[in-house]
C-alpha cells in the first residue's frame, strides 16, 4: 500500500502492466528456490520424483534413473518395496516395522520426546538410516519431527511417502508464495486469471507431471502478451492435450483410424469455442465442434509418461476437407488445419467480447457494464488481442473507477487468504498448511475437475459454509494455528477484522 | 400444526439462539417416538459429468445396444453363477441394473425403488456446464435464469412459524445452482465443522455481520449464525448410523450419511441436495469385464452409498424421496477408446416411501439408427421436469408449478402413489 501511494495509482498501475521492470522481492526467490521441480521440465519431475509406475519403467529400463545420488538411492528403495509388495501380492508398497529400526529406547524417544530430542535423535543416523525411519513413520510422528526440521529434512519428510507428491506440493507452495510475496501483484493476479480460464485439472493421471510446466511455459509468459500466443501455447501443451483428451482423438479415415485403433474425441474442440475463446452464446453448431475436433485430430503428446512434449502425428490426421464457423479449410493442411482454426478463433469478434467480459467480471464487477466491456473489445480487435492493451484499457475506463465498482465484489478464497496474509505481515515458512486452508475455502488450487475453472463471478462464494470458513481461518491465522506461518502480534480481534463483511469485499 | 413437537423445535431454537439448550430439550427434539405432523422431504442427487445411464440401466432386451458396444457393453443377465456377477440384473426383462448396482436391487423389489429412462433435459448442448446449468436452474435454453429450482421449490414460510434456517441444505463448500435464489438455503461441507471454533471470535463475527451495510452479507451472515445453532445443538451426541446402514467410505457416502442424520433430527428440512463427481468416461469406462474399471468403481460407490441411507432412515423413509440426474447421457456407441462421447437421453432413480417402484417408466425410444437422436444418441421421451413436478408437488406440497419451472407445464407421471 505505501508503495502504491508512493508512486500514485495510475502509476503503479503503468509499473504492473510492465512487470519485468518491477524488482522482484528477495523473499520470494528464496521462497521458491527449494522447490525445485518448478524449474523441472516433465521429464526431468519423472525422473527425479517418479511414482510407482516410473520406479517400474526404471527397473524394466524403459526409463532412465535419476543422475542425483540420493536420489537414486530412494529410487532403488522404493523399488525393492515396490518388489516385495508384488511377491506378496499387495497393492501398497510395504514398509519395514520402526520397532525392527531402532532400539526400544529410540523408539520411546521418537514417541514421546520433546521434539528437540526427537530430532537430535533423527539426525544421529546416516541417511539412509533416516530415509527407511521416514517411510516407516506414521503420519502424525512425521509431522512431529516436520514441526522441528529444517528446510532440507522437511522436503525429505513430505517425499517419503510417495515422492510423486512434491510436484503439486511445489506447485501448490509456488502459487501461495508468489501471491503473498511477489511485487508483480498483477502479473500473479493475470497468471491465476488465465491458468483459471484455461482450466487443467492436476489431478487427472498424467497431468500430475504436466501442469507445472503447462502454467510456467505456456501461461505465465503470455499473459500481457498476445491472445493468439496464448490460445496456441495452450492448444499445444501436453496439459491440455491430455486433459481434454485431444492427444487421442484420431480421424476415422486416418490411417490410425482405419486400423480401428481410435476415433474422433470432441472434448477439446467443445470446450475450444465454449470456454476458451467464442464463449457459449459465440454462434457455433455442434457441426462446428466437430469440425474443429477434426481439424486437431493428430496434436498429440510424444510419450506421455517420458518426455511429454507436443507432437503432430499425421497418421492420426483426418485429411479431409473441413469447414469451421464457415470458413473452408482446404483438404491435407496436415498440423496447418489447427493453426489456421486458432487463428480464426483468436480474431473473432465473439472471442473478443467473451475475453473481455470475462476480465471485466473479474476486475470491476459480477454484472461489468457492457460500456466498459465493448471498449475492452474494441481494443482487443484493433490491438490484434493484445492483452496488455486491452488490460489498460480497463484500467483507464471511467467504469473501472465508479463509486459502484468500489468493493463491489466477494473476494476468491486465494484473494481472501493473500490478502489476509498480507495485511498481517504474515511470515510463510512452508505452504501445506494454507492449501489445506483452501481446501476447506472451496478453492482447492489447481485441481477444480471442470473445464470451466472456478466462475469469476464473486457470488460463487457467497455462501454459509464459505463465510464460515473464512471466519475460522481468520481466527487460526492470527493464532498461529495455521502450520506453516506465522503472525507476530497480532490478536484474536485481529482475526475478526480479517473475518469481518468489509475484508470479504475488493 | 401447533404441536408438541413444533413447539419444542421452535422453543429449542430459542434457547440455543440464547446461549444454551437444556439436556431434555435435546432429548426431546431426538425423541423419535413423539407423534407430530412430519413435513415431507425431497434429497436431489447430481451426478456430475452425464453419466452413462445406458450402461447404469441396462437395455438387455435390446440388441442394438450390444451391437453399438461391442467392448464395453453390460452383458445379458446370465444365471450361470460365473457370469452373473458381470452381467445386468434383471429389472422386468427388458432393463437391467448394473452389476455394481446391486445394493438398490432390494429397494426395487420392495417397490421403493423406481427407474425413468431416456429422460433429461429437451436442450441439446453437449457441453457439461451448459447442461447442468440448464438442469439446476431447470429452464433449458434460458440461461438468463438467475435461481434454481430447488430454491424456487421452496414452499412459501409460514408467516406465524419461523421456518427452520436449515430447512434446505447442500452438502458442499459451495451452494449449489439449485439452490441459489432469494430463498434462504445453507452449504453444508461436513456437520461437524460448521461453527466458529472460537466463542469470543463467535460473538464478535455475529454483531458485525448482524451491522453490516451490505445487505448481502448481511443476510449471509444471519443465514449462518441461526444454522450453526441449530446444527451444533444437535451434535451433542455422535450420529450412529442405523443398524446395517454401511456407508461406503468417500465424500457422497458422508453426504447421505450426514442428510440421514439431518432428517432424524428433526430440525427442519425440507429439501437436500448432494453430488457427486467423476461420470465423464471419454476412454476406458469400462475395466476388462463389467463390474470393473471406472464406471463399475463410480457405481459401488453410488450404489451403495444410496443404499445405507435407504437402511439408515429406517422409519423416516415414508416421507422422503430422492431423486437422481445427471447434465445428459453419453453417446449409444462407445467410441475409439473405450469410452463413451457426451450424448443425449439418460436415466434416472426416483426412490422413496410413496414411490410406486419396482417399474420402469418413460417410452422406451429404440436404438435403431433412425430412432436415434441425431442419429448417435439416446432420444429423450420424458423431460426431466416432469418428474421433478411430480415431486415438488407430491413431496414439497408447492402446487404453484409455473413458478417453479418457468415455461414448462410439467406432467405427472404416476411416480408417486399419492401426489
Amino acid at each position: 500500500m505505501e508503495r502504491v501511494q508512493a508512486l500514485g495509482i495510475k502509476k503503479w498501475i503503468d509499473l504492473q502492466l510492465h512487470p519485468q521492470r518491477i524488482p522482484e522481492n528477495s523473499a520470494l526467490a528464496a521462497k521458491l528456490a527449494p522447490l525445485d521441480t518448478l524449474y523441472m521440465s516433465t521429464a526431468q519431475m519423472l525422473r527425479n520424483y517418479p511414482s510407482p509406475q516410473e520406479v517400474k519403467a526404471m527397473v524394466a529400463g524403459k526409463l532412465p534413473f535419476p543422475d542425483d545420488p540420493d536420489k537414486r538411492m530412494m529410487v532403488d528403495r522404493l523399488a525393492a518395496r515396490l518388489q516385495k509388495a508384488t511377491d506378496q501380492d499387495g497393492a501398497k508398497p510395504r514398509t519395514v516395522e520402526l520397532a525392527a529400526l531402532l532400539e526400544p529406547q529410540q523408539l520411546r524417544i521418537l514417541r514421546g520426546g520433546t521434539p528437540q530430542e526427537k530430532l537430535e535423535l533423527f539426525n544421529s543416523f546416516p541417511q539412509e538410516r533416516q530415509d527407511q525411519l521416514l517411510e516407516s513413520m506414521g503420519q502424525g510422528m512425521r509431522m512431529q519431527l516436520f514441526a522441528a526440521a529444517g528446510p532440507a529434512l522437511r522436503r525429505r519428510i513430505e517425499s517419503a511417502n510417495g515422492p510423486q507428491s512434491m510436484v503439486a506440493q511445489d506447485l501448490m507452495a509456488g502459487k501461495l508464495f508468489r501471491a503473498v510475496y511477489s511485487n508483480r501483484q498483477l502479473e500473479e493476479v493475470l497468471v491465476d486469471f488465465w491458468y483459471n480460464h484455461f482450466n487443467v485439472f492436476l489431478e487427472k493421471g498424467a497431468d500430475r507431471y504436466m501442469v507445472t510446466a503447462y502454467e510456467r511455459d505456456a501461461i505465465r509468459p503470455h499473459v500481457l502478451g498476445k491472445f493468439e500466443d496464448l490460445l496456441r501455447a495452450t492448444a499445444k501443451s501436453p496439459a491440455m492435450l491430455f486433459y481434454l483428451d485431444n492427444w487421442e482423438s484420431t480421424g476415422a479415415q486416418s490411417p490410425a483410424g482405419l486400423r480401428r485403433q481410435r476415433g474422433l474425441n470432441e472434448n477439446y474442440g467443445r470446450e475450444l469455442l465454449e470456454l476458451h475463446t467464442l464463449g457459449v452464446d459465440g454462434g457455433y453448431t455442434q457441426k462446428d465442434v466437430t469440425e474443429v475436433a477434426r481439424c486437431f485430430t493428430g496434436w498429440s503428446i510424444r510419450q506421455p509418461q517420458q518426455t511429454a512434449e507436443f507432437e503432430f502425428n499425421p497418421r492420426m490426421h483426418d485429411e479431409g476437407e473441413k469447414t469451421v464457423l464457415g470458413v473452408r479449410i482446404a483438404a491435407g493442411g496436415g498440423i496447418g488445419d489447427g493453426d489456421k482454426v486458432l487463428h480464426l478463433l483468436a480474431h473473432h469478434p465473439a472471442t473478443a467480447h467473451f475475453i473481455s467480459r470475462e476480465l471485466a467480471l473479474r476486475f470491476v464487477a459480477d454484472d461489468p457494464p457492457e460500456t466498459l466491456v465493448k471498449r475492452m473489445a474494441a481494443t482487443f480487435l484493433k490491438k490484434d488481442g493484445d492483452l496488455r492493451a486491452v488490460m489498460k484499457t480497463m484500467f483507464d475506463s471511467p467504469e473501472f473507477w465508479s463509486r459502484g465498482a468500489y468493493l463491489a465484489k466477494m473476494k476468491s478464497p486465494l484473494e481472501m487468504v493473500a490478502s489476509s496474509l498480507r495485511a498481517t505481515n504474515a511470515d510463510v515458512d512452508f505452504a501445506f498448511g494454507l492449501n489445506n486452508q483452501l481446501n476447506q475455502l472451496g478453492q482447492p488450487l489447481y485441481r477444480k475437475v471442470e473445464p470451466t475453472g472456478y466462475s469469476n463471478s464473486g457470488q460463487e462464494w457467497l455462501n454459509s459454509a464459505g463465510l464460515l470458513a473464512r471466519m475460522n481461518f481468520s481466527v487460526a491465522l492470527v493464532n498461529n494455528k495455521v502450520p506453516g506461518v506465522k503472525v507476530n502480534g497480532a490478536s484474536t480481534a485481529e482475526g475478526v477484522k480479517l473475518g469481518s463483511p468489509d475484508f470479504q469485499k475488493k | 400444526m401447533n404441536t408438541r413437537r413444533f413447539f419444542l423445535r421452535n422453543s429449542a431454537l430459542a434457547m440455543v439462539g440464547a446461549g444454551a439448550a437444556p439436556l431434555w430439550l435435546e432429548r426431546a427434539l431426538y425423541a423419535a417416538d413423539a407423534p407430530s405432523p412430519r413435513k415431507k422431504i425431497l434429497v436431489a442427487i447430481f451426478q456430475r459429468g452425464a453419466a452413462d445411464g445406458l450402461n447404469i440401466v441396462v437395455p438387455h432386451a435390446e440388441k442394438r445396444y450390444y451391437e453399438m458396444r461391442p467392448t464395453i457393453a453390460v452383458p445379458r443377465p446370465s444365471q450361470s453363477s460365473e457370469r452373473r456377477a458381470d452381467a445386468a440384473i434383471d429389472l422386468d426383462g427388458f432393463f437391467g441394473l448394473h452389476p455394481a448396482l446391486a445394493p438398490l436391487k432390494p429397494i426395487w423389489d420392495d417397490g421403493h425403488l423406481a427407474v425413468v429412462h431416456a429422460a433429461g433435459s429437451p436442450d441439446p448442448t453437449r457441453s457439461h456446464f451448459d447442461a447442468q446449468d440448464f438442469m439446476e436452474s431447470a429452464t433449458p435454453g434460458l440461461k438468463a435464469t438467475a435461481d434454481g429450482w430447488m430454491n424456487r421449490a421452496l414452499p412459501r414460510a409460514d408467516a406465524a412459524a419461523p421456518s427452520s434456517p436449515v430447512r434446505a441444505v447442500a452438502m458442499g463448500s459451495v451452494l449449489p445452482r439449485a439452490m441459489r435464489g432469494p430463498n434462504s438455503a445453507i452449504a453444508v461441507q461436513n456437520l461437524s465443522d460448521f461453527q466458529v471454533r472460537n466463542a469470543e471470535a463467535a460473538g464478535a463475527f455475529q454483531s458485525m455481520y448482524a451491522d453490516s451495510q451490505d445487505a448481502t452479507l448481511h443476510a449471509a451472515g444471519r443465514e449462518t449464525f441461526a444454522a450453526v445453532s441449530l446444527l451444533q445443538s444437535i451434535q451433542k451426541r455422535r450420529y450412529e448410523p442405523a443398524a446395517g446402514a454401511n456407508y461406503p467410505k468417500g465424500r457422497f457416502g458422508d453426504c447421505l450419511r450426514q442428510i440421514a442424520q439431518l432428517i432424524k433430527a428433526d430440525v427442519g428440512v425440507e429439501m437436500a441436495f448432494a453430488d457427486v463427481g467423476g461420470w465423464d468416461h471419454h476412454v476406458n469406462e469400462v475395466g476388462a469385464r463389467a463390474s470393473e474399471g471406472q464406471l463399475a468403481t463410480r457405481l459401488a460407490d453410488f450404489g451403495g452409498s444410496l443404499a445405507a441411507f435407504w437402511t439408515d432412515l429406517g422409519d423416516r423413509r415414508q416421507e422422503v424421496a430422492v431423486v437422481t440426474m445427471s447434465e445428459f447421457g453419453r453417446t449409444a456407441r462407445e467410441n475409439g477408446d473405450r469410452g463413451t462421447d457426451h450424448g443425449h437421453a439418460n436415466c434416472m432413480f426416483v426412490m422413496g416411501g410413496g414411490v410406486r417402484g419396482g417399474q420402469v417408466y418413460g417410452k422406451w425410444p429404440g436404438m435403431q439408427q433412425e430412432q436415434l437422436y441425431e442419429a448417435r444418441d439416446l432420444a429423450l421421451t420424458t423431460d426431466f421436469r416432469d418428474v421433478l413436478g411430480e415431486l415438488v408437488k407430491g413431496q414439497l406440497g408447492n402446487r404453484d408449478l409455473s413458478k417453479v419451472f418457468p415455461g414448462y407445464a410439467p406432467t405427472p407421471r404416476g411416480i408417486l402413489r399419492e401426489a
